[in-house]
């Protein structure tokens, strides 16, 4: 194995990179789904990773990382490009919950875990959600009562990707009912294996089972759990959300997808295969989706620049999230055009029929996870345009006056 | 000095100019004069360096690349000062330039630069002009139509078939047998023209037969620049809309606090950022002569005409009553856009010439 020398050069790390995955192709290719055997594949990858010096490169050294620049990062990606690196299972907790733990978790907490993660020892989830508190994920149930120097954890979360092959995550509790709701939310580290934790799947209408609800039942959770202080979770939980948004804008809103080789490229192939090309009012959709790709890929790109460099996205981020969400259901729905009523019924070989109704099907839950729409054009009218926020009726209240949830839920 | 500030120069520049010299009521003022544009303003636009700006030095200019050209027009788009830089620094001087005639670049652009010559360049699709060789140059017969500034302009440029196939012409104002008739706008702040041919004498620019390629290229170009100009303008109808919603009170609240109309303007916001992201693509495929331009340029010229006009329209709606009174600017934006989303070919014939485009 190559390893890298004190004064190593940007062109011989890259070539480092280049040489380890050459070493190392077994270890990558793709993901079908969030099962075990995925989550196998990525541990195996990012330890493999880890060993050879090249995980975490701009993390600090003290956890595990590289300390090395963002030019590192993006020669990485360049020699990486070639290959599928199959890291999904564990994106949430290296993208979203090691971000929270270095900026507002404990020295012992960024000790014990960052390093572990970033060699993907420990898988990590989020439980933030509810089945009351979606949207409003302030105005969450769970409880989280004092026992001594220990926490007394009961509620459910929902909505939680991964939560079955965790091994941690990061919660988001009440520890105060008596103030209003954003100032008596407290955030946790729990194992996901502790007694009281039961997680069961969640099905979606793709049939696929990526979500879970996770219920508590008087889990002990310690003292040193708290991330960040006591009823002070809610700025930790914005930390957590805002790296989320930054990476579903930064992956092509939640898409992942490159130019020239998405939807536009599938669709003019399924057009050419099985007729339509010719007619004119189809050629316009075939285009359509096509500028919206070409505008999604420029916009994440510009994202991506902004990230190197070391600024704070602007309000791309929730563009992308939104035209990603946009042009997946588009372009689905431009498929199930071209397959006609071979869209609605299909002999079971037919792989075009099975791609763009699974495409369909999916489409809704792409426009809703990690913030719907109506929020994410709040968030733009309010923090980027500078519109007054609707009269809050919830802000001066103690959480235990509020109306939550409801619905069937 | 890096690019970034001495774009950010250019447009704090040009933007303080216009918003001294050409506030909406001189803007209103000038687009109601009978020629539809200001001598003075134009020959202030030559002193700024503007009229010049992509003129290559050597013929006095600038030698600006379409980065700082989109900067100017996106400054113009958010002012809608009635000046014929569209048609003279952005088509004329690019279509002298795309011809490779060294002669007529002499004679011509540094007058451009010098702001004493206006360009018109008739591009449209409805142009049906022939040339036949004369006993003493080229004689041209037929129309072009819409053409920009076309009435006013100095020097007009005419695409014409010939034997040898279409050629680009250049045709003085004061030619025998030119007649331009001024037509009736939908947009109020820029003029168009049909100009009509007969046995008219004119110079050939450039070569016999190169016509179709310089004409393609022109409109890649016209397709880039005219981006700019529509974010610019969105971009302006959007704050004009943020402002209103924010200090207009109804039902004892700032109707932009309700999220009917909040999520009306973040949908312009979405829009404009989007065609931001298209127009400055276009430019830079431009300047990077990009095999990809012809692509970046539909992408761009669907996608800001149709966002332009959304956000035009949009602001109206934000605006209730007052959006449709002729003394409130709105309708000035909302008809520049519907006319810019038409001038080069309607945003559903740049999709169909996209999908060529990409081998379909």
């Amino acid at each position: 194995m190559v390893q890298p020398s004190a004064d190593e050069s940007l062109d011989g790390f890259r070539a480092r990179v280049r040489a380890w995955f050459a070493e190392n192709v077994q270890l990558t290719g793709g993901v079908k789904d969030e099962s075990f055997d995925a989550v196998d594949v990525a541990r195996r990858f990012q330890a493999a990773l880890f060993d050879a010096r090249l995980a975490g490169l701009t993390w600090p050294a003290e956890y595990g990382g590289q300390g090395l620049t963002t030019a590192h990062q993006l020669a990485f990606n360049e020699a990486a490009e070639p290959y599928v690196v199959p890291t999904m299972p564990l994106l949430i907790g290296l993208g979203m919950c090691a971000p929270t733990l270095l900026e507002k978790g404990t020295q012992e907490q960024r000790e014990e875990h960052l390093a572990r993660m970033l060699r993907g020892d420990e898988v990590w989830c989020q439980l933030f959600s509810e089945p009351g508190a979606g949207s409003d994920v302030a105005g969450l149930r769970t409880r989280a009562v004092r026992d001594g120097d220990d926490w007394v954890v009961t509620g459910q979360k929902v909505w939680t990707s991964g939560a079955h092959y965790s091994d941690y995550g990061l919660l988001l509790a009440r520890t105060n009912p008596d103030v209003p709701k954003h100032l008596g939310l407290t955030m946790f580290v729990v194992d996901m294996r502790a007694p009281g934790v039961t997680i069961r799947p969640l099905r979606q209408i793709t049939g696929g089972s990526g979500f879970n609800e996770v219920f508590f039942d008087d889990v002990h959770v310690p003292g040193d759990a708290v991330v960040g202080e006591v009823d002070r979770g809610w700025q930790a939980a914005v930390t957590t959300l805002m790296n989320e948004r930054v990476s579903i804008g930064a992956g092509g809103g939640g898409l992942g997808r490159r130019l020239g080789g998405g939807e536009f490229a599938a669709l003019a192939d399924l057009a050419r295969r099985r007729g339509g090309l010719a007619d004119p009012v189809l050629r316009q959709s075939l285009a359509s989706v096509f500028v919206e790709e070409r505008l999604l890929e420029l916009l994440s790109s510009r994202i991506r620049e902004d990230v190197r460099a070391g600024r704070t996205p602007g309000p791309q981020g929730s563009v992308a999230k939104l035209a990603g969400a946009q042009l997946a259901r588009h372009a689905a729905e431009v498929g199930l055009e071209v397959l006609g009523s071979g869209g609605a019924a299909w002999e079971s070989d037919d792989a075009d029929a099975e791609r763009w109704t699974q495409a369909l099907l999916g489409a809704p839950g792409n426009a809703i996870a990690g913030g719907t729409p109506e929020i994410m054009k709040n968030i733009l009218g309010e923090r980027v345009l500078g519109l007054p926020r609707e009269p809050a009726v919830d802000r001066d209240v103690p959480f235990r006056e509020l109306r939550v949830g409801g619905g069937r839920s | 000095m890096s690019a970034p500030t001495v774009a950010g120069d250019l447009r704090a520049s040009v933007r303080g100019y216009l918003e001294s010299a050409a506030p909406e009521a001189e803007v209103r003022r000038i687009a109601e004069t009978p020629s539809g544009s200001d001598p003075a303003v134009w020959a202030r636009l030559a002193d700024l360096g503007l009229t010049g700006l992509g003129v290559p030095e050597d013929f006095g200019g600038a030698g600006a690349g379409f980065a700082e050209l989109g900067v100017v027009l996106e400054e113009l788009g958010r002012s809608l000062l009635p000046a014929p830089f569209f048609s003279t620094a952005v088509l004329g001087v690019q279509a002298l330039l795309l011809s490779g005639d060294a002669a007529a670049q002499a004679e011509y652009l540094p007058q451009v630069a010098e702001g004493r010559l206006r360009v018109a360049v008739g591009t449209v699709g409805a142009s049906t002009v022939a040339a036949v060789p004369g006993s003493r140059g080229w004689l041209l017969d037929g129309l072009a139509d819409g053409v920009l500034d076309g009435a006013t302009a100095d020097l007009v440029l005419v695409f014409a078939a010939a034997d040898d196939g279409p050629a680009l012409f250049a045709v003085p104002a004061d030619a025998a047998g030119l007649s331009r008739t001024p037509l009736r706008t939908l947009d109020l702040t820029r003029r168009q023209a049909r100009v009509e041919l007969h046995a008219t004498p004119a110079v050939l620019v450039g070569s016999a037969g190169d016509g179709g390629r310089v004409a393609a290229a022109l409109l890649d170009r016209a397709l880039a620049a005219l981006a700019a100009e529509q974010v610019g303008g969105a971009q302006r109808v959007l704050e004009m809309a943020v402002e209103y919603a924010r200090t207009r009170y109804q039902f004892g609240r700032s109707i932009g606090s309700f999220q009917a109309v909040k999520h009306r303007c973040a949908d312009m916001l979405i829009d404009v950022e989007r065609a931001r992201v298209a127009a400055d693509a276009a430019l830079a495929a431009v300047d990077t002569s990009a095999a990809d331009l012809p692509v970046a340029a539909r992408v761009a010229g669907t996608f800001c005409g149709e966002a332009y006009f959304a956000a035009a329209a949009s602001n109206i709606q934000v605006h209730g009553g007052i959006g449709f009174t002729w003394e409130h600017p709105a309708h000035l934006y909302y008809r520049r856009a519907k006319s810019s989303q038409l001038l080069f070919g309607s945003p559903g014939e740049h999709r169909e010439e996209l999908m060529r485009q990409l081998g379909h």
